[in-house]
């Protein structure tokens, strides 16, 4: 998705005035947000879903943000228990969720009040009303109905009794009273296909795959399939609202495409790259918000199809220990979790650091310190990574800026761990791990290749064969197999149990360099410390320079990393489209960095670094090359809005 | 196991060039000496045995081995043992721990390794005490212990290993003595043949922080009264004059005089292929001085490994739909053609 055209959720491109039946009319607009909001059990994030897969069929370009609790099922109507999905759709390239909401879906009064904010100042609010008695109100904390204090006056209000009408519609399906108000999000959702002039075709299909193989599933299917067709036709035959609105196709790459979500993008990676390597895949994992669902994923039965083979941990520990105990057994050795389960990994980490055996490890970040906000993003564990560990750690670090990149992050992630024999971070996180966008299926013939050589002869020779210059003890001689002996990136050999003639011990415990024995020479522990720094630092020969978009002569420099991408894209785009001047770098690889990242960060005078933390890239940016960054920061367990960070540029021109 | 067609090997080819840094007198080396030997045997090739061990003096082991080795970190090793079994179902696979390591800061994984019937040889080295950190008392050390951090005794309860280990649903569960070299080397090869997760607890001497806790199982004089060695098929019968058995009375073993108190008929007969973890559980309870101490086979039975019915799970849906190829991943409820 390249570049970049009007501000999400604008205002009508054109109006094209397609008379539906002479009293109304159809409006082309560009973009469209909307956000559907009820209770935890009201099934938002299912509508939001289905609303999205419309989307993306009929071609528009999308991007979603589901924001749930972290709770299950918080007390029914309360505050705490609100869950929304909010879906961006646009015949433009979109990079973001939208800041503020054209519409807004809500089905109790509690989902009204924690989500009104965002909605857009003469927005469309279309209220569940029959969720609105005083029992209703009190859970929520309304001292006075807000449907009757004039409090909604700026809003275009849609008052629907969507739990009668639903109820109505579905009553001879067959389904108890409960069932049946349980399909009240598909009554909401046809009405949102009416105003948006969507079919209701992708859904029903979806309805019929899912609910249309069972007999005893028939009464779901059909009381779905009614309450959708219900929705749809009280929008039309009311005439709801005067305007129905109508985003065209976006201009979009030809191909084939699908959705696809971070989390999704990381498990289809990973068995991506161990076909490419021709290797096996372990995954070890603890069930951990917002990381559980790649451990789902792989372990689904397509998945066996792939050799995958998956263990569900104990603990963080035991997951990390597993991959580790893999990847010495030859095998691609991941394990995936999030901020807390990286504090419980950090010792083993360091004993991949110590024996330089490949490991990829995941951390889709969330709010902390500690349990902190499970549910919520944030990106406040790239210090953690960066130097969290006893002792000189150095790691590989890399983060996808979108659900897309959680692909060719995490692809190229097993390729650096198996050609570097280190582990590597894949700072992923929950806004990403859980948004979605459409992603163009890749031609299978143009991954990049994965080769791994595995040693498998002896390869000392009689020049190393014998004491090594960093520390005495015993080389071995000719014929013998030296664990440490590097190549020219400093990545030393692989060799798996079962190899003849290569038996040989790794551990935690110091190693004397090319031989491996045990070693706690002073001179030596300092040539493995600054040897395993320079391994690190060695990928950044094999990886792409950083590039700078948009204004290369501006003043002004905004750099990120991770998930903050498609805010700071927009907002960029924005600014320049306003006739400013603003450049705009993104680090995909934060350890190493791109060895062009100096050059680039001293040609602009001034250097904005927005981030979900406190200033951790700023931190590093500032010690590393004396740049003279500054921050941005948001600490919310909020994505950023494009607007906060226009602003924030406009501060700084 | 036919001897012929199989490789053996000899204590040389299994020593590495490291020197090995136990204490003089320590118990491990009798069990290094004793490992190489059973070794020699079991009809494996150097290159497919492994070494796992987490950190204490017992994990030192690996680097004397001279197979595939790796010292992992405290309390770990079952961990990265899976791995490896996951990633290679071809190796034989042991993992050297002891009672700190094994009980205490890896308790929780000990549990778990042994319900999933991982294919290892897990073997705990037990001398009730921290040694490498020079005597704090373990989670096996006896209440009363004295130690650095218990100079006025242990106040805790001490774990029994095996009791643990049946629990935890442990397939082949035995216990033997390290200076007994001949039981320990038949011990380590019915658990190198044992197809499952294999635990052992070794009686082990710390020369020097806990000297002689195992007197009573080694000094000649007194062990045939302490200790207890069962046999398949066999009934309980011990004592310097082989004239003390075990008989159940009702839920409850009493030590009793064969001719004297009963027959030789009404002694327990051990069954160590009973799946049932009773008769195992009583075994694993009985503790000096008032009993004798088992030593040998408590259970050995085979029950499908994880990574065996994970293999199959991969076998079953491969033979049904075919291998997966790259672009079955990119396949999804809805993909759309954009011209």
């Amino acid at each position: 998705m390249a570049s970049l055209t009007a501000p999400a959720g604008a205002a009508p491109a054109s109006s094209a005035a397609a008379s539906r039946n002479g009293t109304h009319t159809v409006q082309e607009v560009e973009s469209i947000t909307i956000r559907f909001c009820g209770d935890s059990g009201d099934g938002m994030q299912l509508a939001g879903t289905r609303f999205t897969d419309t989307a993306a069929i009929l071609g528009n370009d999308i991007a979603t943000f589901p924001d749930f609790p972290a709770e299950i099922r918080a007390p029914a109507g309360t505050l705490a228990g609100v869950s929304g999905f909010q879906v961006h759709f646009s015949s433009n390239d979109i990079h973001t969720p939208g800041d503020v909401l054209d519409a807004l879906v809500v089905m109790n009064p509690a989902a009204l009040k924690t989500n009104l904010r965002d909605l857009k100042k003469g927005g469309i609010l279309i209220v569940n009303t029959d969720a609105f008695a005083q029992n209703d109100l009190d859970k929520a904390k309304y001292k006075s109905n807000p449907l009757e204090d004039g409090s909604l006056a700026g809003y275009h209000v849609v008052r629907v009794a969507v739990s009668k009408l639903n109820k109505e519609a579905v009553r001879e399906c067959g389904l108890s009273p409960r069932e049946q108000d349980r399909c009240k999000n598909f009554f909401a959702l046809g009405l949102v296909y009416w105003l948006y002039e969507r079919p209701l075709e992708a859904t029903i299909k979806w309805l019929k795959d899912k609910f249309g193989k069972k007999p005893d599933h028939k009464p779901v299917l059909d009381a779905n399939t009614a309450a959708l067709k219900a929705g749809y036709n009280y929008g039309e035959t009311v005439e709801l609202l005067p305007v129905q609105y109508k985003v065209a196709k976006a201009k979009i790459p030809p191909g084939q495409y699908r959705k696809i979500t971070g989390n999704e993008a990381i498990a289809i990676g990973l068995v991506a790259a161990s076909h490419a390597a021709n290797k096996q895949l372990v995954y070890s994992g603890y069930p951990i918000t917002p990381a559980s669902s790649v451990l789902e994923d792989l372990s689904q039965p397509e998945m066996r199809r792939h050799g995958v083979k998956t263990l569900q941990a104990e603990d963080e520990i035991a997951a990390i220990g597993v991959a580790l105990g893999a990847s010495f057994g030859g095998a691609i050795g991941v394990t995936g979790t999030s901020g807390p389960g990286i504090c419980l990994k950090s010792e083993a980490i360091n004993l991949a650091v110590m024996t330089e055996l490949p490991l990829v490890i995941l951390d889709v970040q969330r709010g902390g310190p500690s349990t902190g906000l499970p549910t919520k993003t944030e990106q406040a564990d790239l210090l953690q990574a960066m130097f969290g560990r006893n002792g000189e750690s150095p790691v590989a670090i890399l983060a996808p800026q979108s659900p897309v990149d959680c692909f060719d992050i995490t692809y190229e992630a097993v390729k650096i761990a198996t050609r570097f024999m280190c582990p590597v971070f894949v700072l992923s996180d929950g806004y990403i791990a859980n948004g979605s966008e459409p992603w163009k299926i890749p031609d299978v013939a143009k991954l990049p290749k994965i080769e791994i050589i595995h040693a498998t002869k002896p390869n000392a020779d009689s020049a190393n064969g014998a004491v090594h210059e960093h520390g005495e003890g015993e080389g071995g001689g000719a014929g013998k197999f030296l664990p440490y002996k590097r190549d020219e990136y400093l990545s030393r050999p692989w060799a798996i149990p079962g190899t003849p003639g290569l038996e040989h011990r790794i551990g935690g415990i110091e190693k004397q360099d090319v031989t491996g024995n045990i070693n706690y020479e002073p001179a030596n522990h300092e040539h493995m410390v600054h040897t395993r720094w320079k391994k690190i630092e060695n990928i950044a020969l094999t990886i792409p320079d950083l590039d700078v978009i948009g204004d290369g002569d501006a003043d002004l420099l905004v750099i990120g990393w991770g998930g903050t991408y498609g805010s700071i894209t927009t907002a960029v785009d924005r600014v320049r489209k306003s006739g400013k001047k603003v450049a705009q770098a993104h680090l995909r690889y934060l350890n190493p960095m791109p060895k062009n990242t100096e050059a680039v960060l001293k040609r602009f005078k001034k250097i904005l670094v927005p981030e979900l933390n406190s200033g951790q890239l700023c931190w590093l940016l500032r010690a590393k090359y004396l740049a003279p960054a500054e921050g941005y920061n948001k600490v919310q367990g909020r994505p950023f809005l494009v607007s906060e960070i226009e602003t924030a540029i406009a501060n700084m021109l | 196991m036919s001897a012929t067609a199989l490789p053996t090997l000899s204590v040389k080819e299994l020593t590495t060039d490291q020197e090995v840094r136990w204490c003089p007198g320590c118990g491990d080396y009798s069990i290094l000496a004793q490992m190489k030997k059973a070794l020699a045997n079991v009809g494996v090739p150097r290159e497919k045995m492994v070494f796992v061990s987490g950190i204490g003096c017992s994990s030192r082991f690996p680097y004397y081995m001279n197979t595939y080795g790796f010292h992992t970190i405290h309390g770990r090793a079952p961990t990265v043992a899976t791995g490896l079994r996951l990633a290679n179902p071809d190796l034989q696979i042991w993992v050297v721990t002891g009672d700190g390591d094994g009980l205490s800061i890896g308790g929780n994984h000990l549990l778990h390794v042994l319900r999933r019937n991982i294919d290892l040889k897990i073997l705990l080295f037990n001398n009730e005490i921290y040694g490498l950190t020079k005597g704090q008392y373990s989670p096996t050390s006896r209440t009363g212990t004295p130690s650095k951090t218990s100079k006025t005794g242990s106040l805790e309860t001490p774990i029994r290993p095996l009791t643990i280990a049946i629990a935890s649903e442990a397939t082949f569960v035995a216990r033997t003595v390290d200076v007994d070299v001949k039981h320990l080397t038949e011990t380590l090869q019915k658990a190198a043949a044992h197809k499952g997760a294999a635990f052992v607890e070794i009686y082990q001497n710390c020369k020097i922080f806990n000297d002689e806790v195992w007197a009573y199982a080694t000094d000649k004089s007194v062990k045939a009264d302490n200790l207890l060695y069962v046999e398949h098929g066999k009934p309980m019968v011990f004592g310097k004059d082989r004239n003390k058995g075990i008989r159940l009375n009702g839920l409850k073993p009493e030590v009793v005089e064969i001719g004297k108190d009963c027959g030789l008929d009404d002694v327990l007969v051990h069954d160590e292929t009973t799946e049932d973890p009773t008769l195992a559980t009583l075994l694993s309870r009985m503790v000096g001085p008032k009993f004798p101490e088992v030593v040998g086979v408590f259970r050995s039975f085979r029950k499908p490994c994880y990574e065996e019915l994970l293999d199959k799970q991969i076998a079953d849906i491969t033979a049904k739909k075919g291998k997966g190829v790259v672009a079955d991943l990119f396949k999804a409820e809805d993909v759309w053609t954009v011209e």
